[in-house]
């Protein structure tokens, strides 16, 4: 097939990131051909105050160089400007008269800065704050002359102002409202910051309001007038007045356009409102009524448009919420949402004017909606988590104000806190990844994602227990505006449905197989791959029991060989000990076998079981025979240890009979396939000596009966269990515990522990569906004994478990005759 | 004649893929789609049996057993399209058998840490670099065959 033509005005960062994206998903659909009229490739337009700070370079914030246009076949054509777009004719008019056909157009003409329109605008002298050339003027300034006016207190002008400062000139810094960065904050933060930036000698002229530049003898601009007509020198003037989207090749182009606040407008696949072969990214769109000027959203939007590009057409844009970073070195600065706060809404405001901290968090119907962080900004990236994703706080509002860290984590000695390490320190401790080592990353690569620094530093991609240290970094790398994980998050790089989605089109479409559902949802690779296999996999089963046939090849090896991999390739044993009991022929047969097949190590388990490490994989069929025990599937996402103490049989102190109560529960749930692994425990009293606190069913034995806590976690993070229910009864005890692992079977995301399952859909809702509600709660109960009824032991009954049981078989090769003749 | 049937006992009445037109499996091919034609460098192969090819799982795999000696195990899957690959059975990274990972489209992912290997030359998918050895393959009439050479 012909290769269409795309053309894309605009070099920028918008534009770049969308043929990016597009190149990753469909290399092959387009020639493409980019008009820049900068002439330098795609650099982060982000990055320019830290240059004019002194603190990088040009060359340090290039994205992409000449060769990636080259590597990638990309005709760039820099330095001419397209004048015109002839709609019907679908072409394109440079400044020098070529002209280009295409038969899709992209426009990422980005923003231009506002000029103020008064006396002297065009001065030599006076420039904005928007590209390099502004950029090396301000370079070039600062050689020469003393005195700078930035007009304008937002975040470009105090970045130019700040940059200027240490350029050693004097600035002083124009600004027409009460504040600064009136935008993004609040009266007090913004004094707080007009302080600091007081303290590195920079001058402030609060609520000016310029009437005229006023020229000098040389002809270059000399001094400014307020309207009262004071007048204070100035050789070099920097406009920071902010933005308006570059429409003017549009709207000449006949596409509309919005008056206020300006920008072309798009759909929510970045067409253009008028001319469907026309589409728009970047600053220069008007979304749903919003112009945005912020990184983060740009990529959301060039990520749906390469989608559209690539006709898979199923990416929709919806808009963002953002957040802004002042990029300022030594001045702590963060905000994001609507941190001015309303008639309905509540304000947290943590205020120490001395100690230079101010934080003020606006709260709405139990949910974050705005944060406001000066001095002390740690939090920030979490913060914004909390309020993307619309989390209910009420739980944590007592400690919501005192960040992340309060909420306790271990693993990586405490620290919580990115900016405050050093480059040395260890943020991934699963692959061994130091600070250092990512922040490198992402400023050499030009990495935004959360996705981009595990691919390429391997940070947060085993455990993910540090995910918020890595995004903390991004934040503090790569500026505020870094690319947020966005809140719905598609299940991998298969496909843009999310866990959720897949889910609910399994049960509504009665979905039955892997290739069925991948069919449907129209994913983009063959058969998947390592992330999303598995989870189908799994909710085809639990969606329908008995109807769905399991596909072993889409699960991980372990749950293939009913066997822990181990790091040699052998594998570990884990027979099931009902309640951690165990008797002397079971022991004898252990030890047996131990001998016979010559097994390394014995340990036990923190589960009460024993563990026989080092089992040749062809040996496994054997070794269970001869243990003649069930699986205690320690390999699988599945009911795993169901802990005990040894409770009012022998304890002096117990007051229920635990160890039964534990075998009771295994029995009934054990082979209990699950989205992530499930561990209970039982106590006999309030001692707790199984640990109950940390399991994902823990229960404890009271004088009165039992009460039963959800949703602990011994591992990456501990969390402790939240109290459910009390119960009188033995029987309850099962039912209850039975009806929320079916919910949590039925609605948990794949890999997600209660825990997480809890924190998403909040502890009320589960309660209401199995304690309040009494008929679902037997209706839970019911449907999970349905999917256990006559489930097989995965150990013994192999074809009933569809255990592929070749795998058990090394083939050894025979030479050919051929072969044998030459020998 | 070509090297072909020199390495193809015809007493064993192993056909090629190209040479005969009633196949038992429709579509079979190898990885290097040359089916029982060799690569020109390969001047003196050593086929060897492996399997029946319905005795390897659709996406899955096969172990090949040889001795630390004679190179380790080789590893030969099929992927869903039917196509045999064969690689040796030690991921690039820390040595993982890949005979074990989860195979999908081109690729096997490595079941220590996940690292992804192409099936058809070895490399792991960047941004991880490394190679792993290949074999040459093919299908004759339902038999697969590997060149250990």
């Amino acid at each position: 097939m012909k290769k269409q033509k795309l053309a894309v005005i605009g070099n920028g960062m918008a534009g770049i990131r969308t043929v990016e994206e597009l190149l990753k998903i469909a290399p092959d659909k387009y020639d493409i051909t980019v008009f820049g009229s900068e002439p330098h490739p795609n650099y982060n337009r982000i990055l320019l105050s830290p240059v004019l700070a002194g603190e990088q370079t040009i060359k340090d914030i290039v994205l992409n160089d000449w060769d990636w246009y080259k590597d990638n076949g990309i005709n760039l054509i820099t330095g001419k400007t397209i004048t015109e777009i002839h709609r019907t004719r679908r072409e394109l008019k440079t400044n020098t008269g070529e002209v280009f056909g295409y038969d899709r157009l992209l426009i990422a003409t980005g923003s231009n800065p506002f000029i103020l329109p008064i006396e002297g605008k065009s001065l030599p002298g006076v420039i904005s704050y928007r590209d390099i050339a502004d950029t090396e003027a301000m370079i070039d300034a600062a050689k020469l002359y003393k005195k700078a006016v930035v007009i304008g207190g937002g975040l470009l002008g105090l970045e130019a102002a700040n940059g200027l400062k240490l350029r050693g000139m004097d600035v002083t810094v124009v600004h027409v409202m009460p504040w600064l960065m009136e935008r993004q904050l609040d009266e007090k933060a913004g004094k707080l910051l007009q302080a600091s930036l007081e303290a590195k000698g920079i001058e402030f002229k609060m609520q000016g309001q310029t009437e005229a530049l006023i020229a000098g003898e040389s002809g270059r601009v000399a001094a400014l007038r307020f309207k009262t007509g004071e007048q204070i020198p100035a050789d070099l003037v920097v406009m920071a007045v902010g933005i308006r989207p570059n429409t003017s090749l549009a709207e000449k182009s006949g596409l509309q356009v919005s008056a206020r606040p300006g920008g072309i407008i798009v759909n929510d696949t970045m067409q253009t409102l008028t001319d469907p072969r026309i589409y728009s990214v970047g600053e220069c769109v008007n979304h749903r009524g919003t112009a945005y000027g912020l990184v983060a959203p740009l990529f959301e939007m060039a990520k749906v448009c390469a989608n559209h590009l690539a006709e898979y057409g199923i990416g929709r844009y919806v808009g963002s919420v953002t957040s802004t970073k002042l990029k300022v070195t030594g001045v702590d600065l963060f905000s994001a949402g609507n941190f001015q706060g309303g008639e309905d809404t509540e304000d947290i405001v943590l205020s120490d004017p001395m100690g230079g901290v101010y934080k003020r968090l606006v709260i709405k119907d139990d949910k974050l909606v705005g944060a406001c962080l000066y001095g002390d900004t740690v939090d920030g990236s979490w913060y914004f988590k909390l309020l993307r994703e619309g989390k209910n706080v009420a739980e944590i509002r007592d400690q919501l104000m005192f960040g992340e860290s309060n909420i306790g984590d271990v693993g990586h000695e405490g620290n919580t806190r990115a900016a405050s390490m050093k480059d040395s320190d260890e943020v991934c401790g699963c692959n061994g990844v130091c600070k250092g080592t990512i922040t490198k990353a992402i400023k050499d690569k030009g990495l935004f994602t959360l996705d981009e620094v595990r691919k390429h530093t391997k940070a947060s991609s085993s455990c993910g227990s540090c995910t918020g240290l890595v995004e903390q970094l991004l934040m503090f790398t790569a500026g505020g505006d870094y690319s947020a994980t966005p809140k719905t998050k598609p299940m991998c790089a298969c496909t843009d449905h999310t866990h959720q989605e897949v889910r609910d089109a399994i049960k509504a479409q009665k979905l039955l197989s892997v290739p069925e559902t991948m069919k449907f949802m129209q994913w983009r690779t063959p058969n998947g791959c390592t992330s999303c296999r598995p989870a189908i996999n799994y909710y085809l089963i639990s969606t329908w029991p008995k109807d769905a046939l399991d596909d072993p090849q889409s699960r991980y090896i372990n749950e293939r060989a009913h066997a822990n991999i181990q790091k040699d390739g052998t594998f570990s044993v884990i027979p099931r000990m009902w309640g951690g009991e165990t008797t002397s022929s079971e022991l004898r047969r252990i030890a047996d076998a131990v001998d016979k097949y010559k097994i390394p190590t014995v340990k036990v388990t923190g589960g009460q079981r024993i563990d026989l490490l080092g089992v040749k994989k062809e040996d496994l069929p054997a070794v269970w025979k001869d243990i003649g025990m069930v699986s205690g599937h320690a390999y699988a996402k599945a009911l795993r240890t169901v802990k005990t103490c040894v409770g009012s049989e022998w304890c002096r102190f117990g007051t229920q009979d635990s160890t039964q109560m534990g075998k009771d529960l295994e029995r009934a749930m054990w082979r209990m396939y699950a989205p992530h692994k499930v561990k209970f425990a039982v106590s006999g009293c309030p001692r707790n000596c199984a640990e109950a606190g940390i399991k994902d069913v823990g229960v404890i034995g009271v004088d009165s009966g039992w009460e039963l806590y959800v949703g602990g976690n011994g591992g990456i993070k501990t969390e402790v269990a939240q109290f459910f229910v009390k119960v009188k009864s033995a029987e309850e005890v099962l039912v209850y515990t039975g009806a929320f692992m079916q919910l949590y079977r039925e609605e948990g995301w794949y890999l997600e522990r209660t825990v997480h399952y809890l924190a998403r859909v909040g502890l009320d809702y589960v309660k209401q569906k199995v304690i309040e509600d009494a008929a679902n709660r037997q209706a839970l109960w019911e449907r999970l004994q349905f999917a256990l009824d006559g489930e097989p032991d995965p150990w013994a009954e192999f074809d009933k478990a569809r255990v592929d049981t070749r795998q058990f078989i090394p083939i050894k090769a025979v030479a050919t005759a051929a072969m044998k003749e030459a020998v | 004649m070509s090297t072909t049937f020199s390495v193809i006992p015809a007493k064993a009445g192993i056909q090629t893929v190209s040479g005969n037109a009633s196949l038992s499996v429709a579509g079979l091919t190898t990885a290097d789609g040359l089916g029982s034609r060799l690569r020109g460098n390969d001047k003196n192969p050593a086929w060897f049996y492996v399997c029946k090819f319905d005795e390897i799982p659709v996406l899955g795999a096969r172990v090949v057993e040889r001795s630390e000696s004679e190179g380790g195990n080789v590893a030969v899957f099929r992927n869903s399209e039917n196509v045999v690959f064969a690689l040796l059975d030690k991921c690039p990274h820390k040595g993982g058998p890949l005979s074990q990972g989860i195979v999908f489209g081109e690729r096997v992912a490595c079941p220590l840490h996940n690292w992804s290997i192409e099936l058809r030359s070895g490399e792991a998918v960047a941004p991880d670099v490394g190679c792993t050895k290949r074999f040459t393959v093919k299908v004759d009439n339902g038999d697969v065959f590997v060149d250990l050479s």
